[in-house]
């Protein structure tokens, strides 16, 4: 295609619409089946998580009332009924032991879950972005330090520092704010060290040279040159991050140094789960089921993003195409 | 070459030295009544003067972390309220708990980890790498777009699903297998092998959907390299290439992020040795930060950065020696 | 009537929906050798790849038959095919970096094709890549042999992709552009070498290039094309200097010529060598990196531009000329020397008190893809200079945009396009403009035309000839190319390693060449006229003993 572009010098008009970075960004990703579905999946897990007092409202039900009529104390608190209690009424059926409902706390659950994990992938995508660009941007010390910093972020080990953190913050500190935080704050130098390495990347390149020639300041490039090429592979590593840290967050919860009861959580579900599938298989597989197609289709999503926004990464692995276009376009190599 | 190992020693050692100034702020400066966490809550307030005496806990913070630095570099001496106890650097200083140096503790706990961690690198690096080349290897064909399927759902599951589903099945359900427990080797190698064999699995079931990943991407960007195309020209076979020109191209890529991982690994198998119950520095983390001890939680932050920091160094150099072309600076 | 060795008849490649090669026939016989000449997009390419076969399983629609020493490329298997490749016919590619395997040693890759052919021992297959790559004049080839490609520098790797191309002793080499990476001196090394090679051998030769003085200078019979179809083909002697097709003419026509003096320019030209100069540079150095990794990429330049004149920089890969051009409009320091620009010396001023000068020097870049922003529209980055020197009004910012669009050859209702709807060439006259619009006494244009086609090289330089006579701007030219050089240039300034080793009026320079190295780089430069080429050569010969 840019070879038959390249041909036409002066005259032809070329071909391709002005199409708009969004719009063609769409239809890259529709093109993509799985990553459509994930995007389909993802979009209605958003929504039950928003929607999670809607729910569970229309199921009639709520995440906190106790039901002892629903499980058989004698038998240790096995739910009654099959499949761990679901009936009409509650559809998921019901937590062992207390009898809450299990739909309300699956629904509620993936409010923490996400929330989480959509505050934490923010704050790593701005801390990154920041630290980046000013290392980028900035004179040789600036540099040094910033890139100092991000290689002791490297060193935290996000699980061993995030359970260290939580164990001495006082509970009354809110728990999820508190998970995304640790979270944010401990995992951003990936973001820093590829907006670090993109923008040095950018900054050699000739059209920034010639918005300085233009006599523009250093911050209106960064704005207008630099940041709109960036937002391409930031966005791909978020996509990338964001189930990353779903993942982090259940297990924190799981450990039991995450989401406190009585605020539900897939993970921490996982934890009381543990000692019941035997009796209430039902209670350990909606939560597990749950986590999985959640990161799995957020994965998918992330790789269809991925391929959506840079179609040349996917293509170059492609066997056997654009040998011509490249070969022919370096015709001559300069000093 | 000795000018780029010095440069990283010193990128290492600062770093840790940075890692120690964050985490005395962190743990012993910002959370206030130290000495109330050293005591436990149900403490006097003459048995929590008494501690604060003991860990001297009144001086300036950064005498206090002088001496924490001290003893790690030289050692230190401990007051025990009958007597002093010495505690040889590196010195991490002694649990609140059970007044076991945090050191020793560490070092009993290491083997456990070491065994969990080394047998599962071998099952992953096999399983991973395997299952990489078999699809670059497929590549465009109906294995291909099942092993990425099956990857990708690797990579979806955490650990703690697929060890608790492993058990389920195995233990539980079919009981084929013992409840996992842990054997030192040096006892029975047998049992420890058979004790060990769900974590390993549930380890390398996930971590090798990274590698199969890595391994896969890699092959077949080299496939689309011109000298591929150069070997094709001249007529040799596509497993001869496979084999020599498009797997070359993975080694440097996959043997960086091993020792990444592996590095990692030791302060890091947290979900699985708990799920588990497999006793060694994960599971002690967990029960430390549980019971707010808090030398414990420092010494075993550290050592894990410290880890962290070696595997990161080790990556960078066994991925120039693998690669050649790579000019280190 | 022997059969010929390549037989080529009606051959068509798709690419998807884009035709490369149109029924395209022609032969080649045996030991002859043919030059296919075209421009990006011509399809000479894909032909070439299609010798080997080397669209299979890429995609590639291919039709009509393609018959390479007694081998039916389209309709052979596989392993007949691999019998062909490398030991019938053997492909040097146009990179030798990347075509070559960063990780095995030289020795071990050519000892490797060589197996796939022979049933030779590892030893025999070794002993045979180290014969090879002394045959084609690598120094110490035992040594070499078991260096990786990167410790070679390119025209030794072109040469050892050469020695693996001779490894089996094929009877056809096909050349894709096999000296375009390369420096000029190194491509007059590396075409003397295929041409004694061919001589010796005795094998047929299809050399791929764009540059029609490359197949003048090495070939018999040479076929023209375009638009994926064959135009002309004829006796080199006869097609060069006889074309008979119109686009052959208006390819040659555009071709630079060293041998010819600038044609006379009407119009005024600065001329006043005792006007103050517009620029000076005075012992300009800069280093890069520090300690003992420190290089030196400009090592005391000394030069002058006046307004309204032509400043031609010539150099090889590494001679530092880019670095210079940079540092002439401030966008790189210099370690030391000075600079002055209308009287003041703006060597050492910050940027900030640079600023009022600042859009007076601009620059036009080499590269038409990566000098504007993908992301901006054309208009927004011809207006850049505009808006920083203080315009706020839209409509005359529009206005201005459009007329200087205009001014560049270019529709200039386009303001709201993006890079990629240009081509190369159009993509360099918005560079122009864009220079232009901050309304400059001196431009410095790096590399300007070298990625571009030879017919839209000439419209380029014949643009910034143009406007330079309309604004008696100053005009740094920097390029490889000396014929390029020669035909915009009143003075030129030749550099390697960073000095400037002659500086003069264009034509005494390249008329009478002073230092030997400006000797040998125009004896390098591949001529038009065939009937010259082995009295190029000769010179060579000798310009290299001596």
């Amino acid at each position: 295609m840019s070879e038959a572009l390249l041909v036409q010098e002066a005259g032809a008009a070329p071909v391709a619409a002005p199409a708009s970075g969004a719009r063609q960004f769409w239809l890259r990703l529709r093109a993509q089946r799985a990553a459509a579905v994930a995007a389909a999946v993802v979009l209605l897990l958003l929504l039950a998580a928003l929607a999670a007092p809607l729910l569970a409202a229309l199921a009639g039900q709520d995440p906190d009332t106790y039901h002892p009529d629903l499980v058989d104390s004698a038998a240790g608190g096995v739910p009654i009924g099959s499949f761990g209690g679901i009936s009409a009424d509650h559809w998921f059926g019901v937590e062992p032991q207390t009898g809450r409902d299990l739909f309300a706390r699956v629904v509620y659950g993936a409010r923490v879950s996400l929330g989480v994990a959509v505050a934490a992938t923010v704050l790593q995508v701005a801390i990154g972005l920041v630290v980046g660009l000013a290392a980028a941007l900035g004179n040789r010390w600036i540099d040094q330090v910033l890139s100092r910093i991000t290689d002791i972020n490297v060193a935290l080990p996000l699980m061993v520092i995030a359970l260290a953190l939580l164990a001495i913050v006082p509970p009354s500190f809110p728990r999820p704010v508190l998970i995304a935080l640790v979270i944010g704050g401990i995992n951003w130098a990936g973001t820093s060290k590829i907006v670090r390495a993109q923008a040095l990347a950018l900054k050699s390149l000739d059209f920034v040279s010639a918005a300085r020639l233009a006599g523009r300041g250093r911050w209106s490039i960064a704005r207008r040159e630099l940041l709109p090429s960036l937002a391409a592979p930031v966005i791909t590593y978020a996509a990338l991050l964001f189930p990353v840290n779903i993942t982090v967050e259940a297990a924190l919860s799981f450990l039991g140094v995450g989401i406190k009861p009585p605020t539900p959580s897939w993970g921490q579900m996982l934890t009381e789960a543990d000692t019941w599938y035997q009796s209430a298989p039902t209670y350990l597989l909606i939560p597990a089921g749950l986590l999985f197609v959640t990161v799995l289709s957020l994965t998918v999503l992330g790789e269809g993003v991925r391929t959506a926004l840079d179609p040349r990464a996917a293509s170059r692995l492609r066997i056997g195409t654009g040998r011509e276009e490249r070969g022919e376009r370096t015709k001559e190599r300069a000093s | 070459m000795t000018g780029f190992l010095l440069r990283r020693l010193g990128g290492a050692v600062f770093v840790l030295l940075s890692l120690t100034v964050i985490l005395y702020a962190v743990f012993y400066v910002a959370p206030g009544d130290v000495a109330q966490i050293a005591c436990g809550p149900r403490c006097s307030p003459a048995q929590v003067a008494q501690v604060t005496e003991q860990l001297r806990l009144d001086d300036p913070v950064y005498t206090q972390y002088w001496h924490f630095l001290q003893g790690i570099v030289a050692g230190r001496d401990f007051s025990t309220g009958t007597g002093v106890e010495h505690c040889a650097a590196p010195c991490l200083g002694v649990s609140y708990q059970s007044d076991q140096q945090v050191m020793q503790l560490i070092l009993t706990k290491l083997p456990v980890t070491g065994s969990l961690v080394i047998g599962a690198f071998a099952l992953w690096i096999l399983l991973g790498v395997g299952t990489g080349v078999l699809s670059a290897w497929r590549r465009g064909r109906i294995t291909e777009r099942v092993l990425t399927w099956l990857t990708l759902a690797g990579i979806a599951t955490p650990v703690f699903v697929i060890g608790l589903l492993l058990i389920i099945i195995f233990c539980s359900t079919l009981q084929w297998l013992p409840s996992p427990t842990y054997v030192p080797f040096t006892e029975d190698p047998e049992q420890w092998a058979w004790g060990l064999l769900l974590p390993w699995v549930s380890l390398a079931l996930i971590e090798s959907a990274k590698y199969a990943r890595l391994t896969r991407s890699s092959m077949l960007e080299t496939l689309a390299e011109d000298h591929v195309r150069t070997f094709r020209a001249y007529g040799v076979g596509e497993p001869a290439i496979m084999r020599r020109h498009a797997l070359r191209g993975a080694v440097a890529p996959v043997i960086a992020l091993s020792a990444l991982d592996f590095g990692s690994m030791f302060g890091g198998a947290v979900l699985t040795e708990s799920l588990f119950g497999i006793p060694g520095i994960g599971r002690e983390l967990v029960h430390a930060v549980k019971v707010v001890d808090l030398p414990v939680v420092v010494g075993m932050v550290l050592v894990t950065g410290f880890f962290v920091v070696l595997a990161n160094a080790v990556a960078d150099l066994l991925y120039a020696l693998a690669d050649r072309r790579v000019v280190l600076s | 009537m022997t059969t010929p060795l390549v037989q080529v008849e009606d051959l068509t490649i798709d690419f998807g929906t884009v035709r490369a090669v149109d029924g395209l026939s022609f032969t080649l016989e045996a030991g002859a050798a043919l030059g296919v000449v075209g421009e990006s997009g011509s399809g000479k390419s894909a032909s070439a790849s299609a010798l080997l076969g080397l669209h299979r399983g890429t995609g590639a629609r291919v039709t009509g038959t393609v018959r390479v020493a007694g081998t039916d490329v389209g309709t052979a298997g596989e392993a007949e095919l691999r019998a062909l490749r490398g030991a019938k016919a053997a492909m040097v590619f146009q990179d030798p970096l990347s075509s070559l395997d960063p990780y095995y040693t030289v020795g071990d890759q050519i000892a490797e094709v060589y197996r796939v052919h022979n049933s030779a021992s590892r030893r025999a297959a070794r002993a045979r890549a180290v014969e090879v790559l002394d045959r084609v004049g690598i120094p110490d080839a035992a040594r070499r042999a078991r260096s990786r490609p990167h410790e070679f520098s390119g025209g030794m790797r072109q040469r050892a992709l050469i020695a693996m191309a001779l490894a089996c002793e094929p009877r056809l080499i096909v050349a894709d552009e096999p000296t375009t990476a390369l420096d000029v001196t190194v491509q007059a090394q590396i075409l003397d070498l295929l041409h004694e090679l061919r001589r010796e051998t005795g094998m047929g030769l299809l050399l791929v290039t764009h540059d029609v003085g490359v197949a003048a200078e090495s070939v018999d019979d040479v076929l023209v094309m375009q638009h994926g179809r064959a135009v002309e083909r004829g006796p080199v002697a006869e097609v060069l200097g006889a074309p008979r097709q119109p686009y052959t003419r208006e390819l040659l026509a555009s071709v630079p010529r060293i041998d010819e003096k600038r044609a006379a320019v009407p119009g005024p030209r600065a001329a006043d060598p005792d006007a103050a100069p517009l620029l000076e540079a005075v012992d300009l150095r800069r280093e890069f990196g520090r300690g003992a990794r420190r290089v030196t990429a400009v090592d005391g330049v000394s030069l002058t531009v006046h307004a309204g004149e032509t400043l031609g920089i010539v150099g090889e890969s590494g001679s530092g000329k880019t670095t210079l051009g940079r540092m002439l409009v401030r966008l790189l320091d210099p370690t030391s020397g000075r600079l002055r620009y209308a009287g003041e010396e703006i060597g050492s001023f910050s940027e900030k008190a640079f600023l009022p000068h600042r859009r007076e020097l601009q620059m036009v870049f080499q590269d038409p893809v990566a000098s504007l922003n993908p992301r901006r529209s054309i208009g927004e980055s011809v207006a850049d200079p505009l808006r920083a020197a203080g315009e706020s009004d839209e409509t005359r910012i529009r206005d201005r945009v459009r007329e200087l669009l205009e001014r560049v050859g270019l529709d200039g209702s386009r303001y709201e396009r993006y890079p990629h709807e240009f081509s190369g060439g159009q993509r360099q006259r918005i560079g122009i403009a864009r220079a232009l619009a901050a309304e400059p006494k001196l431009i410095v244009c790096d590399e300007p035309v070298s990625a571009l086609d030879v017919t839209t090289q000439a419209q380029v330089i014949a643009l910034l000839g143009e406007l330079q006579r309309e604004l008696g701007i100053g005009l740094v030219f920097i390029a490889h190319d000396l014929a390029v050089v020669r035909q915009v240039s009143d003075r030129v300034a030749v550099m390697r390693q960073g000095r400037i080793v002659e500086q003069g009026a264009v034509d005494e320079v390249y008329g009478s060449p002073q230092d030997p190295y400006t000797k040998q780089l125009l004896a390098a430069v591949p001529a038009l006229d065939p009937a010259h080429a082995a009295a190029r050569r000769a010179t060579r010969s000798e310009l290299a003993a001596a």
